[in-house]
């Protein structure tokens, strides 16, 4: 940024080194400086620090560039963003997060300062905005999960499989294990690994087979016993639709809960996680009208039935009257919470991604039951048009053949994965994630036109 | 102001035992109660559940506070009362009509650990 | 429970006569987007001319949900006034005053914003090439560097999502380091009392044990006590966790001796970065002898809140713990490269992603927020190496100011030098049965947001005031002002006070119902009418 930056000297001061009304975000004049100061007693603001032990205190500059203007600012991001230096390439990779269409009405909500610039709901009064469009967003979850309640949110997909296996490790009183299946995201499965060590949960990988669960290595599990959870995908990593029939009543018998990690765009169309007995839904909410901003943020869902709702991590709004009698909404059932429960609490988190959980709120308000549906039959048709003209060229074949798949699948090629992947950079696609040696996964949704498939199936025809 | 009952055994955490022959009620104090201000929820153990002296054994929630139950004797839990998972509120109406677990005793001898109720009502003078 | 029918859609419902000046003094909006939805409405709209030989009817019927989501059908124009008309219920620090004791509430800058919404940076996909997105990949490790020059320490993740999330990635640090280094039974958190909730929390997720360390009546560390515990159980303590300037908004005025014996003992010190704003310009957390901490972009570094979230809460450690931190981590291939210009082709690769580190620890999916990580940089190119400085002191004149302007009306229990916040324990005149959460409401009605209340927990009727370095005198003695107002009403109208607030789109609400029976969907609301 050297060639951006501009010299300037420190600001001329009579209060150590603190100027009055030099900088746009610092409102304070000489003239105010000093009356404050006055009316605290003290000469200087570093007066202020003198509680601070000298051998602590900072007395240099510190390594940073100089300030920028806003011009300088924005030529610098302007550069950044230059194709040179990040391109925007047709994206058929998905692996977690997708290039989905938002209409244009989203961002421009979103960026209201009322939902952006304000904090926390606590103070229900004055915050009814925000209350409000979770209650919806919590409504829109269940709907789509088929669970009863949903949370106000989370981080992201991972940390919120991570917390429902906690979630599921509370919850059983003589369990040994949680069992999760080889088909989740290894991305997740990491967050899951990471969390689980230090938390104290031992967890048991189930073997995939097929690109699926193997139902034989899970009933074979199941039947020893002390399973507190059962953690699967759907679709699963590889993108099939996994049949999962059987398995709650199995997990339900020894009282485990059986979790599913979801994609909520695909709950248009597939069985709900509600449908297959699950007691937890979990995953990325970023395919329903979240840019994918190199993949952050986005929005951890959690969803769970009646019965499990003060086992939920994180917060949740509830519906109330006002002393006038008014219907409205309030945080609510704050007892399970780090900031009354300290370390009883069910997690440890104490926030959620309410303005990612409004991007969903919106975008399913305007997609509403056509518009979902119309995203998942374009995404899938999409996949399955690119599919089978890939396998036409001869070059590729199903990793997992005979497997349902929603909108991505994974192709083996027959030469050198890398070079191809280089030169469909080259020509501006992302086309796909390589997931093993020769293993390409690709994602097609409703943003994909039937030119650009054709043209990297073009691409790809090497 | 709060209430106290006599012919209790109190526990510090402010839970009360009412002995009747083998077994005992278990609740909290109408002091507790006070305390917590309006009980939104209990979370109670199961028929069958062991509950350990000095050990908790379920949770007492209100809407701004949550306070986990300890057990003040040990014993197998023969009934909940299940009247206070539809109105929890009851803990409010009266603490001391509205027990939470009824225990099998495992061992009487615990409950000389407990304090009668001139010591409990010191114990929250205090 | 009330009715709620379509003759209220587009009502507004009346309120109480004017009692004071709040800017929320106008309307409910009521409505569930639900509420609003008609068969047939449709807001968004998709191109048609697609290959549809493939629909999810080939699914087998066994994979496909039986019924459709109930999801809401409107038009655009209903969807864009139903979430206009919303907002109007909210309050942000765009709309006013915002003293939430803790959060620093500070100005997020439009231009951050702008930058944030850039369309390369929004469409980049998190598995692209390095190759193919060195300019954010220099965002992401140039916001590394300044956050580590801007606390004192070595190396910095991004990874976490928030402070809380920060604090357990921070806490599996040290844990990583303890069972790499000798792997002993270090599995105790020393945990000052005055702690925020979150700390003892993230310990127990983390599978450590919370020792309490005692407070002075001061609010400060009680040094005898740490010392006591230390001596007892010093072999198993992992970390100390501690905010400074503390929950108070007090300096530790002996964190050099704490951070010296804890580290005598083997544990490492943990800084919860919650109260960093106070610091910047005056103290770096490294300096004091802080191993590892959080920060979080969106207090100290002025990215939005958001209503809740996101926001991030990278975590950085000093040198020697750097191969704990979790993995993706953004490196810098050849440091001679011209720092910071646009590579000049593809072939020069100056940033890229490593996933190689000694404890492979991993806290999501893929980089973080990177988002809000754009605005954090954004802000800190803005203020620059003479601006930043200034951060620190501003808060701290300004918190200053109002302690002492305020203190006749309102009880300060700890005298002395506050930081960036101070806490008064009610009013003064406690006979007239006015309480924190009565001050606290009616200064709703007043066009302000409340301080935090009843935290910390050292005093019943806490009421903790963190003003920022971003608002101007005027601001803040028109708060003062009706600070003192409300000390007055609270003597000479206790019953206005006790009841507001009177000029918001709600009055106080029924949490004890929104407990009993949860209502947390629409579903439910409508089976329960």
């Amino acid at each position: 940024m050297n060639n951006n930056q501009t010299t300037r000297q420190p600001l001329p001061s009579l209060t150590g080194g603190v100027g009055g009304g030099s900088f746009k975000y610092f409102p304070h004049t000489s003239e105010d400086l000093q009356e404050m100061l006055q009316a605290c007693g003290v000469s200087s603001v570093h007066d202020l620090f003198a509680d601070v032990p000298e051998a602590a205190r900072f007395q240099r500059d510190y390594n940073l560039p100089d300030a920028l203007s806003e011009t300088d600012l924005r030529l610098f991001f302007e550069q950044l963003t230059s194709p040179l230096a990040t391109q925007q390439l047709i994206c058929f990779a998905g692996a977690g997060c997708y290039d989905h269409y938002a209409p244009s009405v989203v961002q421009n909500l979103i960026e209201r300062s009322e939902f952006l610039t304000s904090y926390t709901p606590y103070q229900a009064e004055i915050s009814q905005g925000t209350l409000h469009y979770i209650f919806e967003y919590q409504s829109m979850i269940a709907e789509l999960t088929g669970l009863d309640i949903s949370n106000a949110s989370m981080y992201d997909g991972a940390t919120a499989t991570a917390e429902a296996v906690m979630m599921a490790w509370s919850n059983a009183k003589k369990a040994t294990r949680v069992l999760v299946s080889e088909t989740l995201d290894p991305k997740v499965r990491r967050v899951v690994d990471t969390y689980a060590h230090f938390h104290g949960v031992p967890l048991q990988l189930i073997p995939a087979k097929d690109g699926a669960l193997d139902r034989d290595a899970l009933d074979r599990e199941l039947s020893e016993g002390g399973v507190a959870g059962v953690i699967v995908q759907q679709p699963n990593y590889y993108g099939i639709v996994e049949d999962y029939t059987g398995v709650a009543e199995k997990v339900h018998e020894q009282k485990g809960i059986f979790v599913i990690n979801a994609n909520p765009s695909d709950l248009a169309i597939l069985k709900t996680p509600g449908e297959w007995g699950a007691d937890v839904a979990v995953g990325e909410g970023q395919s329903l009208g979240i840019p994918m901003t190199f993949g952050g943020p986005g929005v951890g869902f959690m969803a769970c039935t009646e019965k499990l709702i003060r086992k939920m991590p994180g917060r949740i709004v509830g519906q109330t009257l006002d002393n006038r009698g008014q219907r409205c909404f309030v945080l609510t059932l704050q007892a399970r919470e780090q900031h009354i429960r300290r370390q009883k609490a069910t997690s440890n988190i104490c926030s959620n991604q309410s303005l990612m959980a409004l991007y969903v709120t919106i975008y399913l308000s305007l997609m509403g039951k056509e518009g979902l549906r119309e995203v998942a039959e374009m995404s899938y048709a999409g996949a399955h048009t690119l599919c089978d003209k890939l396998i036409a060229t001869g070059h590729f074949r199903l990793t997992f053949p005979d497997k349902p798949f929603f909108n991505e699948f994974c192709l083996d090629y027959d030469g050198d994965l890398d070079a191809l992947l280089a030169e469909a950079t080259e020509c501006g696609y992302l086309a796909g994630v390589k997931v093993g040696e020769k293993t390409l996964m690709l994602a097609v949704t409703e943003q994909r036109t039937p030119e650009e498939i054709e043209e990297l199936c073009e691409i790809l025809n090497k | 102001m709060a209430t106290f009952e006599s012919g209790l055994r109190y526990s510090e955490s402010h839970e009360y035992v009412r002995v009747e022959g083998e077994f005992g009620y278990i609740g909290i104090s109408d002091y507790a109660q006070h305390a917590l201000g309006n009980v939104v929820y209990v979370d109670m153990p199961e028929v069958d559940d062991e509950v350990t002296a000095g050990e908790e054994f379920g949770a007492v929630e209100s809407v701004k506070a949550a306070s986990d139950l300890i057990a003040p004797v040990s014993g197998t839990v023969v009934e909940v009362n299940e009247a206070l998972e539809d109105e929890p509120e009851l803990l409010n109406k009266d603490a001391f009509a509205n027990w939470i677990i009824k225990v099998q005793l495992s061992d009487p001898a615990e409950l000389d650990n407990l304090m009668d109720v001139e010591a409990y009502k010191a114990h929250c003078e205090n | 429970m009330e009715e709620f029918t379509t003759s209220q859609i587009h009502s507004t419902l009346p309120l109480e006569g004017e009692r004071g000046g709040g800017l929320l003094g106008r309307r409910l909006y009521g409505n569930l987007i639900f509420e609003l939805s008609k068969k047939g409405r449709k807001g968004y709209s998709l191109p048609q001319d697609y290959d549809r030989t493939h629909t999810t009817a080939e699914l087998p019927a066994a994979l496909r949900r039986t019924e459709a989501a109930r999801l809401p059908e409107c038009d655009e124009l209903t969807v864009v006034r139903h979430y206009t008309n919303l907002s109007h219920n909210n309050f942000g620090v765009n709309d006013g005053f915002y003293p939430l004791g803790s959060c620093t509430m500070k100005y997020n800058p439009v231009i951050n914003e702008e930058i944030a919404a850039m369309r390369a940076f929004a469409a980049l996909h998190p598995l692209q090439p390095a190759e193919t997105c060195q300019g954010a990949l220099e965002v992401y490790y140039n916001l590394q560097q300044s956050l580590a020059e801007l606390a004192g320490l070595s190396e910095f993740t991004l990874n976490p999502c928030a402070g809380a999330h920060g604090e357990l990635t921070g806490l599996m640090v040290i844990r990583a380091y303890h069972e790499a280094t000798a792997p002993s039974h270090r599995t105790k958190v020393l945990i000052p009392d005055s702690a925020h909730g979150t700390n003892p929390a993230s310990a127990a997720v983390c599978g450590l044990e919370v020792v309490e360390v005692k407070s002075l009546p001061d609010g400060t560390v009680d040094v005898d006590h740490l010392r006591e515990l230390l001596s007892e159980i010093g072999p198993q303590v992992a970390a100390m966790m501690m905010t400074n300037p503390n929950t108070l908004g007090i300096f530790e005025p002996r964190v050099l001796e704490i951070t010296k014996m804890v580290h005598e003992a083997g544990g490492l010190m943990y800084y919860d970065g919650a109260n960093l704003n106070a610091l910047l310009g005056e103290c770096r957390p490294g300096d004091m002898g802080f191993d590892v901490m959080h920060i979080n972009l969106h207090k100290t570094f002025s990215t939005p809140h958001g209503g809740g979230g996101p926001g991030s809460g990278p975590v950085g450690v000093r040198k020697g713990l750097e191969q704990f931190l979790p993995t993706p981590r953004v490196v810098m291939e050849n440091k001679e490269i011209g720092k910071g210009e646009a590579p000049a082709s593809s072939n020069s690769l100056i940033f890229t992603i490593s996933h190689s580190q000694s404890a492979p620890l991993s806290v999501g999916s893929f980089f973080g927020n990177f988002g809000v990580m754009l605005k954090a940089y954004a802000y800190i190119l803005s203020l620059g190496r003479e601006h930043v400085k200034q951060v620190g002191p501003l808060a701290t004149l300004n918190a200053n100011y109002i302690k002492e302007r305020l203190r006749d009306d309102y009880l300060l229990p700890i005298q002395g030098l506050c930081k960036h916040e101070v806490v008064f324990d009610g009013l003064v005149d406690k006979s007239t049965g006015v309480t924190t959460m009565d001050v606290a409401k009616r200064l709703l009605d007043y066009g302000y947001h409340a301080p935090t209340i009843y935290f910390p927990l050292l005093f019943h009727e806490s009421l903790m005031i963190e003003p920022t370095e971003n608002e101007s005198k005027e601001t803040i003695d028109a708060f003062i002002d009706v600070m003192h107002r409300i000390a007055q009403e609270a003597k000479t109208d206790p019953e206005l006070v006790k009841t507001a607030p009177h000029n918001t789109p709600i009055g106080r609400v029924d949490d004890v119902l929104a407990a009993k029976q949860p209502v947390t969907t629409y579903w439910k609301s409508v089976e329960s009418r």
